[in-house]
């Protein structure tokens, strides 16, 4: 067994490099995090599933194909899939009850992808109930904590991955992003998300919440990891006939260049009032240091930013209502005791299996659909969605990248806003304006607000994932944000070495 | 635009969802919330505006007419709640 006792502070590039100069197996890597795992999840709630025996048996098969001298980028390096990506033969919930009993018969292209290139899967991390919700707080399997501040929310809805990428119980993980479900969680746990341009990464095998605004993309803890993943997931894929067939850049090559010259767009209507005066502050202090490193800032406007949260809270629900009709208790997920007749079965299986929140999405997305209301809410929608994809492509007729806070908040205490669907809608403020424009967007930890993290949002031109994570890599080659580590994770890690 | 009871009851039976009696309430009143949310799109003109179902102008991907697909009923009705004969089964839909 190897003597490091610092793997879980290894970036997913130094992991690789490890394992390349065998200075440690995969087998080891891998045991190591399962320790952690079970050490800590206790506290954190990150996994809905650890699969040991499997993730172990593919370290060993991994550690063996490394000896053959043939092996892809990621082998025997330990990774863990957001709950929302079909693994075969292992169970796949979505956060939900519906899905509680469901084995998909087949791997999501992303999985597959992983696999492919060798990584090794951990477990599969806890999420918001099909992904509806800005704090993890819809879970069936229970919320999960921030590990900077266990008392309040890791964001949402990729929070399981988020946190588990924050506590050190995996060096980087997949999320996926409708309205800012990779960038707010990577924020409020001071990790680093992007979420690419829509059709960069395959949707297949991703269970469905909005189809035309859902996006998988890495989570880590650099933008170097980011770049790493990056180039296994996005591509296009025959199965997903919104996937885009356009070329993929290997993403890692573009990292090290200046940022002399970037021209970054700051827009005005980022900086409202909702913004929290420290998050600003700090918003403002990552621009100047990348002022510093040889950026310009340009005010650019963003008009239609306030109709964002409106426009997706009719787009999104719609999408969903319609997604979500395939629940009915009749092929796969839950079926109601003893129905009566189908129509109660199809009543109560969908009653019992789906939580508050994504019943309540459900019905807005049936009102807005419904016969004499789609003109008012649907096609109105539709066009303001169009008016905000303006905004942006005007705005980038003049600037590089646009950047500003992904949250107005850090981290809040749970049950703030749980009880308040409003006030949680309007927590994805500046991130869900992206989704439907379909640009990617990404968060870099810029600082702290009461030893709670707050992310720089990175937003960029479509397929300018290359420069967004250059500048986010440069960022963080002068900056120490993204290497802090909350305290009880710490203590924890310290307790395994045997120093106290 | 006012939602009232009836309405819920409706979207519910629309959408296949049966709701609890005790919290129809507050079922309607956070639905309501959510509607008046989307009522600020109104505040502009999008007289104009085509509207935009899609993010990138994709056309859509045709492939060659081939059988790509080969029959796994089996294993996708491993994970169904009840099967015989290798058919779904549902409750009686017709006497």
């Amino acid at each position: 067994m190897t003597n490091d006792h610092t793997i879980h502070i290894k970036t997913i590039a130094s992991i690789i490099s490890g394992l390349n100069s065998r200075e440690f197996s995969s087998v080891e890597v891998t045991q190591y995090y399962l320790n952690r795992i079970q050490q800590l999840d206790g506290i954190y709630n990150c996994y809905i599933t650890v699969n040991e025996e499997f993730a172990l048996a593919q370290a060993k098969a991994s550690d063996k194909q490394r000896a053959s001298g043939n092996f892809p980028l990621f082998c025997g390096v330990p990774i863990a899939h957001k709950d929302i990506f079909c693994t075969k033969g292992v169970r796949t919930s979505c956060g939900s009850k519906m899905l509680d009993n469901f084995i998909p018969p087949y791997d999501a292209t992303v999985v597959e992808k992983f696999y492919h290139s060798g990584a090794v899967v951990l477990g599969k991390t806890n999420m918001d109930e099909f992904a509806m919700g800005s704090s993890n707080e819809t879970s069936f399997y229970g919320s999960v904590k921030n590990p900077w501040d266990t008392n309040t929310v890791p964001g949402g809805s990729s929070g399981g991955s988020a946190a588990a990428i924050a506590s050190h119980l995996t060096p980087g993980a997949t999320g996926t992003d409708t309205g800012g479900s990779i960038r707010q969680p990577a924020a409020l746990c001071g990790i680093t998300g992007l979420k690419p341009t829509y059709g960069r990464v395959s949707r297949w095998g991703m269970i469905a919440f909005a189809s035309s605004l859902d996006q998988a993309g890495p989570m880590a803890r650099t933008a170097e990891d980011c770049a790493l993943m990056l180039n296994v997931m996005a591509g296009f894929d025959p199965k997903d006939s919104t996937s885009i067939n356009k070329s993929v850049p290997d993403y890692t090559l573009d990292l090290s260049h200046t940022v002399e010259g970037l021209k970054i767009g700051v827009p005005k209507e980022y900086f409202q009032k909702g913004l929290n005066p420290e998050t600003e502050k700090a918003i403002l202090e990552a621009l100047s240091q990348l002022e510093k490193q040889g950026a310009s800032l340009v005010s650019i406007d963003l008009p239609h930013t306030n109709l964002a949260v409106p426009a997706y809270y009719v787009i999104a629900p719609a999408e969903a209502s319609a997604n979500l009709s395939r629940f009915d208790g009749v092929r796969y997920g839950h079926r109601c005791e003893n129905p009566i007749d189908l129509r109660d079965m199809y009543m109560r299986s969908r009653a019992e299996g789906f939580g508050d929140e994504v019943k309540r999405r459900i019905l807005v997305g049936t009102y807005c659909l419904s016969a004499g209301y789609y003109d008012a809410y649907y096609r109105k929608a539709q066009q303001v969605r169009r008016l905000i994809k303006q905004d942006f492509v005007s705005a980038f007729e003049s600037v590089d990248v646009i950047m500003g806070p992904t949250s107005p908040t850090p981290a809040f205490e749970f049950g703030s806003k749980s009880n308040d669907p409003i006030a949680m809608y309007l927590e994805d403020i500046f991130t869900i304006a992206t989704n439907l424009a379909g640009l990617p967007g990404m968060s870099v930890p810029c600082g702290f607000v009461d030893k709670k993290p707050v992310g720089l949002q990175i937003i960029g031109n479509y397929f300018e994932e290359a420069r967004m994570l250059n500048v986010a890599h440069q960022f963080q080659c002068v900056t120490g944000w993204h290497q802090q580590i909350p305290e009880g994770v710490k203590l924890s890690s310290e307790n395994e070495e045997g120093v106290n | 635009m006012a939602i009232n009871y009836t309405d819920i009851e409706k979207l519910a039976e629309l959408a296949r969802i049966q709701l609890n009696d005790a919290t129809i309430a507050e079922t309607t009143q956070s639905i309501a919330d959510v509607l008046s949310l989307v009522d600020r799109l109104n505040a502009i003109d999008t007289k104009n505006v085509d509207p935009m179902a899609h993010p990138t102008d994709a056309i859509q991907c045709l492939r060659s007419d081939n059988v790509t697909e080969v029959n796994q009923r089996e294993a996708f009705q491993v994970i169904a709640p009840c099967t015989k004969n290798g058919l779904y089964l549902v409750p009686k839909v017709i006497d």
